[in-house]
């Protein structure tokens, strides 16, 4: 009996099982993902990476329920994921911010949507408004911000929306070099603060070892999981400290092995 | 202190000229024209058409009177406001009609397959192959016109409205779904206002193609519009009225249009490249 109750508080966050996702295109049948199985626990900040093609998008558009598998499941706390909701938030590499509203306007939209009396909303917009520092910045539109500002403004619309499952699809991938560098160190202060399940889409292996907790290696044709490594340089991380290099090289190998890439010869 | 008294006096010469030049650069067409139209009249000897001077005249008559004292002179308003009247009733009955129908059409497929192949067989007919017919419908009179205007506005406004419905960009459903946006208010609070700035072009279209066929609208007998002007100065041999017509058709429909634009970019203020 004890033992039950154990496991239903101990479910994880996310648990996938023997996903797979077939798209027909034309005549022609892409096995995007083959029997993906992976496990995340709460407050894991995990990154997914893999060369293009791979299927990393496709698996976080199917756990956001923008898609769904050919086969296996996706469970949240045990409950199949079906459909887009808001306990999973969306981060997209190109904003889609809603160009009609004001920033603040943006970030109060989910909240609006649950019906809350508009002191709430303020109120929920100026905190979350606060939180990516751009209260100054607050009755501007998207068009209106630089890069860096819009994908502020994304994350703070799905944390506005208490959104407990962070999804990241290579959310700083638009953003020139020193605004990611940014960016990626406001996103870890804002994932300590909050707690926050973080699944992370990048092609970056220096991006995931700076982030995540945990780096899943997968490779193409079909895509699938080749690898899940755990990081456990401390933290802040240091990109260019002896240990971090060797974790570096260490998943870029394995990113590459089945590709079969040689060493780059030395310079003659 | 210095700096103070100084900084007014610098941008003073170089700021007035960017302006005047704003104001005068689209002017010097207008006035290129004017002239050569005055030189080739003057070249040619014609008389059949007036000299620009015999149109200001006419104009100045038909708006205060005192030259010609005839049945045009001092009735500029009449005819003004009586073409007014049928512009913006037949251009607000499109709009009524085209907004609602453009979004059914652009949101729902089953509405699309229904009614797409219909308005599109129906939108190149011209207009003006609907006149005996309308005037059939209608009688002689001013909802003949009305319905000319209308179909003449109809068309840009209801497939600007489809495709601005049709093109919104489907990472904004994704956005709205995560974030518990659904069912009617999605169409309300995402494809409305992403679809806002096509409604718009197709209302200045609409709009620009409504005065435009107040003239065709007018040729249905009826005795007041500027239309109906240009029409009696066509079979009066009166080119200085017919010219003055045309110029007032002009003037009105270009004011009107920068209302258009005006709420427009009101409207459209997240979008700078919607500005006109």
């Amino acid at each position: 009996m004890h033992d039950a109750a154990f496991h239903r508080s101990a479910r994880p966050t996310l648990a996938i099982k023997g996903l797979s996702k077939r798209f027909t295109i034309g005549e022609q049948t892409v096995e995007a993902l083959r029997d993906v199985n992976l496990t995340i626990s709460k407050g894991e900040f995990v990154c997914l990476i893999g060369a293009s093609g791979c299927g990393k998008s496709t698996l976080l558009r199917i756990i956001a329920g923008f898609e769904t598998a050919t086969s296996g499941t996706v469970e949240m706390y045990g409950t199949p994921i079906t459909a887009p909701g808001p306990e999973r938030g969306m981060v997209f590499q190109d904003f889609a911010l809603f160009p009609w509203l004001t920033v603040k306007e943006n970030i109060a939209f989910g909240p609006k949507q649950r019906g809350l009396p508009q002191v709430n909303l303020d109120e929920i917009a100026a905190r979350y408004t606060d939180m990516v520092g751009l209260t100054k910045f607050a009755n501007y539109y998207p068009s209106q911000l630089s890069g860096g500002m819009k994908q502020r403004v994304a994350i703070a619309r799905v944390l506005a929306n208490d959104c407990e499952v962070l999804l990241m699809d290579e959310p700083f991938g638009a953003l020139d070099a020193l605004t990611r560098e940014k960016l990626q160190q406001e996103l870890l202060e804002i994932w300590e603060r909050t707690k926050v399940t973080v699944i992370f889409v990048t092609h970056s292996v220096e991006e995931a070892v700076v982030l995540s907790d945990r780096v899943v290696v997968m490779t193409a044709g079909p895509g699938r999981i080749e690898h899940d490594a755990r990081i456990q340089l401390p933290r802040p991380r240091e990109v260019s400290a002896i240990d971090f290099n060797q974790v570096r090289r260490d998943i870029t190998q394995r990113l590459t092995s089945h590709v079969g890439v040689k060493s780059i010869p030395a310079a003659a | 202190m210095e700096r103070v008294i100084d900084a007014p006096a610098r941008p003073a010469g170089p700021r007035f000229w960017p302006k005047a030049k704003r104001w005068l650069t689209p002017l010097i067409v207008p006035f290129a024209l004017l002239l050569a139209w005055d030189l080739c009249v003057r070249m040619t000897g014609t008389r059949l058409i007036p000299l620009p001077r015999d149109v200001a005249i006419m104009l100045y008559d038909f708006t205060f009177g005192g030259v010609y004292d005839d049945a045009f002179s001092k009735s500029i308003h009449i005819h003004f406001w009586k073409s007014v009247q049928r512009v913006y009733g037949g251009f607000f009955a499109a709009a009524a009609a085209g907004i609602p129908l453009g979004l059914l059409i652009g949101r729902i497929r089953a509405v699309r397959e229904l009614l797409d192949p219909t308005l599109q067989i129906l939108r190149p007919v011209p207009v003006t192959a609907w006149l005996p017919l309308s005037m059939i419908f209608f009688g002689l009179g001013p909802n003949a016109a009305i319905f000319l205007v209308f179909l003449g506005a109809f068309f840009p406004i209801v497939l600007n409205t489809t495709f601005g419905v049709r093109s919104v960009d489907y990472r904004l459903f994704e956005a709205a779904s995560m974030l518990g946006c659904n069912g009617s208010s999605l169409f309300r609070q995402v494809v409305l206002p992403a679809a806002t700035p096509s409604i718009f072009n197709g209302l200045r279209l609409g709009h620009g193609f409504a005065w435009i066929l107040i003239v065709v609208g007018e040729m249905t007998g009826v005795p007041e519009g500027l239309g109906a002007v240009i029409m009696d100065g066509r079979t009066l041999s009166r080119t200085d009225l017919v010219i003055s017509g045309m110029m007032v058709i002009g003037l009105a429909g270009f004011l009107s249009d920068r209302v258009i634009v005006a709420i427009n970019n009101r409207l459209l203020a997240w979008s700078p490249q919607h500005h006109a």
